[in-house]
């Protein structure tokens, strides 16, 4: 099967491993320009709002050959005054025209005439017209589901796991959303309703990932202080790496989907409420991939690193494979990998494909060990 | 898929398998049972797929009220706009509330929707209000408050049969405690009080003697006025619509308030409200072949309100100009201001006010049940054409469609054998969740929406995630050696906590969006917390009793090559040995 099975099978082995928690500042100076990028993006470029942020209508119509450069002229003149007129293609054939600051009364009339210019039935036209304060109800309705949502969150995270898991998670969520906001506002993409339920629901996805790597973490690091031959850092990067396949797994399960979605939501339907929640949610979704690998798990190596009991762990660890050393044995654990006495069949059947990691001496030496870390 | 016998010899800890698949089928086939015997067989489409116009009407807080926006009142509101829209003969019409301020209007297509959504918008605060003062409508022209005969456009003649009794020179409101001085401010408020028990004038203004005013102490031309509004009044600029539509607003019936006319081209200061729209008891919309005057409204009053109206246009038409008209105020703007010339009696009024046939009977309309209890502002109307909304729909079929398929292929090409587990349990799960929102059409009426249908193919993720999350583990305990049965079963309490927490996660997030969302967000979020609730429900008991029941399979309990779960291909090395020493931690773990 697949190398990518096989891929899996030596991630859980630690036979092939990134240093995830290791290499931690170098992932965290990506994230902070990441994001200080899309906080300039934002200052700089301020988000594409919606009609539904200032008022106004926004006109589907049936297929038409009207280019949208004639559409955009032949509104203006249907309208009197000054508004915003943006005209769109649809996928089928069909034009999105959108008009500022108008309402319901004007709306109705600007069909009429428009259903004349473009020369289609005026029926067939679907207007959707938007009061001024639309967007900001449902935005501050957002921002309050958010902020409870947060708080809910970190309670949870705080009592299922611990604290530190929880400012993590909490940490790699902002990340999350600062970075959507910051693609939104860099490439100008409209924000509309639709983005905001899908950037809320970045929320849930960003944390559901992020959630089953620190339940693996947990459970990696149960029995931390009963062995002597792996820093918290260095189990967390185990951890990290056995569940890398599952993580990459979910992603790409939850990407599959939304990209469906964001393919047929964008080609068929042009603009609209599916295709504003996928592209959100597809930006969002990608960025949580990253996050809850590259940030949120590190972040909790590097907050439980400063625990006393860590510290002191950390540095039995360093003083054992010192005096491994010492007698002349190469550091076993170099890798965290092996050891996990779950494994007794790899003994001695695998020699020497990563070098030092595959040790039989260390093997044997691992297996016989009293069982510690049992469940 | 297996036969439920077999689960049956499964370690007792571990449940039976067959109980577990025969409850979900069963459940299945009540579900689908349910469908078919209460005749919906699909589920109900919202107006973005099915065609219609939603209508979204925000209450707005207004100053003086701020509790007003509360559940009687919505509810109140709901069950008005219900009567209005039925009124209009717009069948299959749905007015719901959603959230704590909003009301969401359904209305399917085919129906004329710009006058319903004028309709379901006014909130028709009808009340009968004297004149006080009157002049054009921008500020350069008329600043003096002095009762300037200017050009009342709206004015028609008379609202009744006018004898011309244009009896002269009377009773300014003095501060006498009479009741024939019901013209102006404080004076109406006192009279009110001093008469309460004489006769039957049951205006809301009775005991409200806070009302805003101070009492009028100066000799001045309306001591009534209060300089505040006074100072209003001259600033007031009926041509800028704005300002129009804010003149007054969330002024009291008692209160002395301005105004201006609908078209903006007179400005009134006016006196506290006489008889208001709850002692109209229906409105007519009728043509006036008589005077020639068009089509007018007819209003028929209840015997307080008759009564009452019969007084105050008794001494109205004692006044002089412009203190004999009798100002209709509709939402803050003068319909219009007719003079009086003698007292209307007979408990009913008619209204002028260049009115054409649909104008006319939309007041009426939407006098005859009455005003909202609070005033709404149209958020979003949004009108799909049938086909559009289909177009919609299809497109969202298709995104599902091509999704399940990427996953299927995916899981198929990274799982294989163990793949089959996954996408029966993905179309147990798709049938569930069909079943329950059609059924949820009827029972709670629920209407599956394009957000909704996004937030059913954005589960799909979360749905499959369950499968990955179980399959890794059973792989891991694969590779740590063990064969498949006490692999799948070991594997499973692990799984099983990863799945609650991150599934519990997923639905915090539903239930909070849905809590805290309005518009069509709420769609999104019910369908991404209902899937995720059946996904624990599959995983528990489809997922895992089919893995238990497979596990003894030949094809995945010897790992075959297309199993997904050959230990070889899964890179345990010396397959050879596996027997002896998948031996040893089993004896340890059991």
């Amino acid at each position: 099967m697949s190398r990518l099975g096989n891929l899996g099978h030596r991630l859980h082995r630690g036979e092939v491993s990134y240093d995830f928690v290791g290499k931690r500042k170098l992932w965290y100076g990506v994230s902070i320009v990441i994001t200080l990028v899309a906080i300039i993006g934002l200052a700089v470029n301020g988000l594409n709002k919606g009609i539904e942020f200032s008022g106004g209508a926004v006109f589907t119509t049936p297929k038409t050959s009207v280019s949208t450069a004639d559409a955009q002229t032949k509104t203006q003149g249907v309208i009197s005054g000054h508004h915003d007129v943006i005209a769109q293609k649809l996928g089928n054939g069909g034009l999105r025209i959108q008009v500022s600051g108008i309402d319901g009364a004007t709306a109705g009339t600007v069909k009429q005439d428009l259903a004349k210019e473009l020369g289609v039935d005026a029926n067939a036209i679907s207007p959707q017209v938007v009061g001024p304060s639309w967007g900001q109800e449902i935005s501050q309705k957002a921002e309050l589901g958010l902020v409870i949502f947060m708080v809910l969150v970190v309670l949870y995270l705080a009592v299922a796991f611990e604290w530190r898991m929880a400012i993590s998670a909490l940490v790699a969520l902002v990340h999350d959303l600062t970075i959507t906001v910051g693609v939104y506002a860099i490439v100008g993409f409209e924000v509309t309703p639709g983005t905001v339920i899908g950037l809320l629901t970045i929320l849930g996805y960003s944390l559901y990932d992020t959630v089953v790597v620190f339940d693996g973490l947990k459970e990696t690091t149960k029995s931390i202080t009963s062995q002597t031959r792996f820093t918290y850092s260095e189990l967390a990067n185990r951890s990290l790496n056995q569940t890398l396949v599952r993580s990459i797994n979910t992603t790409v399960v939850a990407l599959l989907p939304v990209a469906a979605l964001l393919f047929v939501g964008g080609g068929l339907l042009g603009a609209g409420m599916l295709n504003d929640i996928a592209l959100a949610l597809f930006v969002g979704l990608a960025a949580g991939a990253y996050s809850s690998i590259f940030i949120a798990t590190p972040l909790v190596a590097s907050l439980k690193e400063r625990t006393p009991e860590m510290k002191a762990l950390a540095k039995r660890v360093r003083a054992k494979r010192a005096q491994a050393e010492a007698k002349g044995e190469e550091p076993q654990d170099a890798v965290p990998d092996a050891g996990d006495e779950d494994e007794p069949v790899e003994a001695g059947a695998t020699a020497s494909v990563g070098g030092q990691r595959r040790q039989p001496a260390s093997r044997s030496r691992g297996r016989g060990r009293p069982s510690g870390k049992r469940r | 898929m297996a036969a439920p016998k077999k689960g049956r010899r499964s370690p007792g800890a571990h449940g039976y398998p067959g109980r577990a698949l025969a409850v979900i089928l069963v459940a299945l086939v009540a579900l689908t049972g349910g469908m078919f015997a209460s005749g919906h067989t699909k589920p109900r489409l919202g107006i973005d797929l099915a065609g219609g116009t939603e209508i979204t009407l925000t209450a707005k807080n207004l100053p003086g009220q701020a509790n007003a926006i509360n559940k009687a009142n919505m509810d109140t509101a709901v069950n008005i706009i219900n009567k209005r829209v039925n009124g209009l003969g717009v069948s299959e019409t749905e007015v719901q509330t959603q959230g704590s301020r909003n009301i969401i209007v359904d209305i399917p297509r085919g129906t004329n929707t710009d006058q319903a959504v004028k309709q379901v918008g006014t909130t028709a605060q009808l009340f009968f209000r004297t004149v006080i003062t009157e002049a054009s409508g921008s500020p350069a022209s008329g600043t003096k408050p002095s009762p300037s005969p200017s050009g009342n456009p709206s004015s028609a003649p008379s609202s009744s049969p006018s004898s011309p009794g244009k009896s002269g020179a009377s009773a300014r409101p003095s501060a006498s405690p009479s009741p024939s001085s019901t013209t102006q401010g404080r004076a109406v408020t006192d009279a009110l009080k001093a008469d309460a028990s004489s006769s039957p004038k049951a205006t809301p203004s009775a005991g409200a003697p806070t009302a805003a005013t101070p009492p009028p102490a100066t000799g001045a031309a309306n001591p009534s006025v209060p300089p505040a509004v006074q100072k209003q009044f001259a600033a007031l600029d009926c041509s800028n619509p704005s300002q129009a539509a804010n003149a007054g607003l969330g002024a009291k019936p008692t209160d002395t308030t301005l105004a201006c006319s609908q078209d903006g081209r007179t400005k009134y200061i006016l006196g506290p409200a006489q008889v208001d729209g709850k002692q109209v008891s229906g409105a007519k919309s009728v043509y006036d072949t008589q005077s020639g005057a068009g089509w007018i409204v007819t209003l028929e009053f209840n015997s307080a309100g008759g009564k009452k109206f019969a007084d105050v246009t008794g001494q109205l038409a004692k006044q002089q100009p412009p203190n004999n008209q009798f100002a209709i105020v509709l939402d803050n703007q003068v319909v219009s201001a007719p003079s009086v010339s003698s007292a209307i009696t007979g408990g009913s009024a008619q209204i002028y006010g260049n009115f054409t046939q649909q104008t006319s009977g939309d007041l009426a309309n939407v006098l005859s049940y009455g005003a909202l209890p609070l005033s709404f502002s149209t958020s979003d109307v949004t009108t799909v054409s049938p086909q559009l909304g289909g177009e919609q729909l299809h497109g969202g079929l298709i995104a599902g469609a091509v999704g399940l398929a990427l996953v299927v292929l995916y899981l198929l090409a990274y799982y294989r054998g163990l793949s089959f587990v996954a996408v029966v349990s993905l179309v147990v799960s798709a049938a569930l969740t069909y079943a329950i929102m059609t059924l949820l059409g009827p029972a709670i009426g629920f209407a599956l929406n394009l957000p909704a249908v996004c937030g059913a193919i954005v589960a799909i993720g979360i749905t499959a995630d369950s499968f990955i999350v179980y399959f890794e583990r059973i792989r891991d305990e694969l590779r740590g050696g063990r064969s498949l049965a006490p692999a799948v079963q070991r594997a499973w309490p692990r799984a099983r906590r990863t799945i609650l927490v991150s599934d519990f996660v997923s639905f915090l997030a539903a239930a909070v969006l849905f809590i805290c969302s309005v518009g069509k967000v709420q769609g999104f979020a019910f369908t991404l917390g209902l899937t995720t609730l059946l996904d624990v429900v599959v995983v528990y008991l489809f997922t895992k009793p089919l893995m238990t029941i497979l596990a003894r399979r030949k094809f995945y309990a010897q790992g075959h090559p297309w199993s997904g779960l050959n230990p070889r291909s899964l890179g345990v090395q010396a397959p050879l040995r596996r027997g002896r020493r998948t031996a040893s931690p089993e004896a340890k773990e059991a």
